[in-house]
């Protein structure tokens, strides 16, 4: 029982640090322009298959250089997405923007469609399959990297924002555009930077992952969504919330799969997220929010 | 008045004797109609069938046709699209008065258009897996796929003969994934099979330990996954990872290179029925189909690039239909059909075909090859 129990936390901590990371980067990107950006889990997928493109074959590129590539790819595509999609419809409503957001998904997957086509690919593992056991319980190396390298993200993203300057102007721009723009913050620069940031994450976890669960051009769909239910889990615009979401309902699923039905982990862990809302609806960290009226 | 009544008797004139020239014509040719998913999401199913249709029926009028008549194909694409696929199937047996049908990608567009067919007493031959498309029988209905309870049936047989009567069942929620559940479940106890666990994930799904992990805690001997794309690998890797020793069996849905591609060292000694197509060069030399099949990858291949099995449903369909008009002698809709009906031990790509008047199909478990995954490669058990 105890090994179970153990075998299952360790897979939702795996599943949970890859929700976390998108979650982070919906948290990003909402705190930066109060936009819920859909095309999320595209970075996610675009950071992989370009790792994948990038590396794989004859005349492919080594993996270190690779993977930096592939990431710099997407933090570009984040950059224009930004640039052509979103500044344009600024001052926009909410549903606008979101409606812009999955427009830009869709335009994202089918280029992938077409430049990488339909087919699975997979990413080597970093550091070999030889599963590591713990009791019972069994882990792979990716995992442990997947684990890590959320951390790593997680806290340099957390520090960006409390400590650098371009962190706390970008967070400036979240509160107040114009009074931020008036102390001289150049506020098109910061939105750059903040949805680079997020497609960064992304790209981030869709490399990480990518050893262990394949990628394909419509694996964003998922796992843009499940980023999303996580951020809205810790509550939105919180991005320490959206990491602790994202672990809180890897987990719940996995164990959810494990104690009750397999058939249902997706509805028990969406079943909780409900729960949550209707009992807090600014999510678990999430702030009270007043409209001004 | 006077006018207009001269002019509909010519416009009647004109359309009897157009009528009648296309009587004519209809009567010098043999004309097969198929609808197909040729674009789409499934087009990976409609594409080969059509290539392979074209191709072979153009080989066919280049020896001289059927009983002297040429054969002429008339195609409509569906896109994949069930209601198209119905308005192409009534343009098919009232406009283009059809002899028969060979068609139907998907399930989905095969079902609609049972009904049209059924009415209007035209032969159709499909190319769709499920197993509702033959069962309960119809009249004017019969397919060349084999279906996933026969995929169950070729697992569940091999596992018998390895002493396994436990296994533990875990499947995608995908169409394809429940489907193959359903059909397992059901046809378990015919051979003595208790299905100890039964555990799903869903398409996208990332991890599958959760579900294995409870399974390793069953008293399981074998594992058996129904399912299509991603999960089956990660399935596969998951077993090794927790260091689950028992036998794994996978279904026909990942019968490509590409899963033995994304499992990897986990594939080792992994099980799966497939059709013969894929270990076409591996069959002996006395294996009745093996001929059939290496001359079919031979030419589709020389064409069209690398052969699926699907391309291969449509081969055996068209040559199913037009051995039935050699034999009848006539397009006569009613004797097509029922020398459709009698055609027995007609080898093709799919396996060696016996209808009958209560089996639609014809093909027995000996179609599927129960394959072993060595060295990177498949291998055949039997």
């Amino acid at each position: 029982m105890l090994d179970q129990i153990l075998q299952f936390v360790i897979t939702g901590v795996t599943v949970g640090s890859t929700y976390a990371l998108v979650a982070l980067g919906f948290a990003i990107i909402y705190n930066a322009s109060d936009v819920v950006n859909f095309a999320q889990g595209e970075f996610v997928m675009i950071g992989a298959m370009a790792a994948v493109a990038l590396s794989a074959g004859e005349g492919g590129l080594p993996v270190w250089a690779a993977l930096p590539l592939a990431v710099a790819l997407t933090v570009v595509i984040g950059a224009l997405l930004q640039r052509f999609a979103i500044q344009p419809a600024r001052g926009a409503s909410v549903v606008t923007t979101i409606i812009i957001t999955i427009g830009a998904s869709i335009f994202l997957r089918g280029v992938a469609l077409l430049v990488w086509g339909k087919e699975i690919f997979a990413l080597p593992h970093f550091s070999g399959e030889t599963p590591i056991t713990l009791g019972n319980a069994t882990l792979i190396p990716q995992n442990l990297w997947v684990m890590g390298g959320a951390l790593v993200l997680v806290g340099a993203v957390h520090l960006f924002f409390k400590r650098t300057l371009t962190g706390k102007a970008i967070l400036a721009c979240a509160c107040n555009p114009t009074a931020a723009s008036l102390v001289g913050i150049n506020v098109g620069i910061m939105m750059l930077i903040a949805y680079g940031l997020s497609a960064l994450l992304g790209a981030m976890a869709g490399i990480l992952v990518a050893p262990i669960t394949f990628t394909s051009y419509d694996a964003g769909v998922m796992l843009g969504l499940k980023g999303f239910a996580a951020a809205i889990l810790g509550g939105m615009g919180n991005p320490m919330g959206a990491v602790v979401g994202g672990l809180l309902l890897g987990l719940l699923e996995s164990l959810a799969a494990g104690f009750i039905s397999s058939g249902y982990k997706d509805a028990f862990a969406f079943l909780i997220l409900l729960g949550v809302l209707f009992v807090r609806p600014s999510g678990l960290f999430g702030k009270k929010s007043a409209e001004r009226v | 008045m006077n006018i207009r009544k001269t002019f509909s008797a010519l416009a009647v004139g004109t359309l009897l004797t157009l009528g009648a020239s296309v009587q004519a014509l209809a009567a010098d040719t043999i004309k097969v109609g198929t609808f197909l998913a040729v674009t789409g999401p499934a087009s990976f199913l409609g594409d080969p069938e059509l290539k392979t249709l074209q191709m072979y029926i153009d080989e066919v009028n280049a020896d001289g046709g059927i009983d002297g008549k040429k054969v002429e194909l008339v195609h409509y694409d569906t896109g994949g699209n069930a209601k198209k696929a119905v308005n192409f199937a009534k343009r098919l047996v009232q406009k283009d008065n059809v002899d028969v049908i060979v068609g139907g990608s998907t399930s989905g567009s095969t079902m609609a258009v049972i009904p049209v067919v059924e009415k209007a007493g035209v032969p159709f031959i499909s190319m769709a897996g499920a197993v509702a498309i033959i069962d309960p029988v119809k009249k004017w209905v019969f397919k060349t796929p084999h279906t996933d309870k026969m995929a169950a049936g070729k697992v569940f047989g091999d596992m018998k003969k390895r002493g396994i009567t436990k296994v533990a069942l875990i499947s995608g929620s995908g169409g394809f994934g429940k489907s193959g559940r359903t059909q397992s479940l059901a046809l378990a106890p015919e051979y003595g099979i208790e299905i100890v666990a039964d555990e799903s994930y869903g398409a996208k799904d990332t991890d599958m330990t959760a579900q294995l992990t409870k399974i390793r805690d069953t008293d399981a001997q074998a594992i058996l996954n129904f399912g299509f794309g991603t999960g089956p690998a990660i399935v596969t890797k998951n077993v090794r990872q927790l260091g689950i020793s028992l036998p794994l069996y996978q279904s026909h849905g990942v019968a490509s290179k590409k899963f033995i591609e994304l499992a990897g060292d986990a594939a080792e000694g992994v099980r799966l029925p497939a059709a013969a197509l894929l270990v076409a060069d591996k069959l002996p030399d006395s294996d009745p189909q093996k001929p059939i099949l290496m001359a079919y990858k031979g030419k589709y291949e020389a064409a069209h690039g690398a052969v699926s099995t699907f391309g291969g449903h449509a081969y055996d369909g068209l040559f199913m239909a037009l051995g039935a008009i050699d034999r009848a002698d006539s397009t006569d809709k009613e004797k097509v059909r029922v020398e459709i009906e009698r055609t027995k031990g007609f080898v093709g790509t799919g396996g060696i075909f016996n209808m009958s008047a209560d089996d639609h199909l014809g093909l027995g478990l000996d179609a599927f090859r129960m394959l072993e995954i060595k060295n990177g490669d498949w291998t055949l058990v039997e």
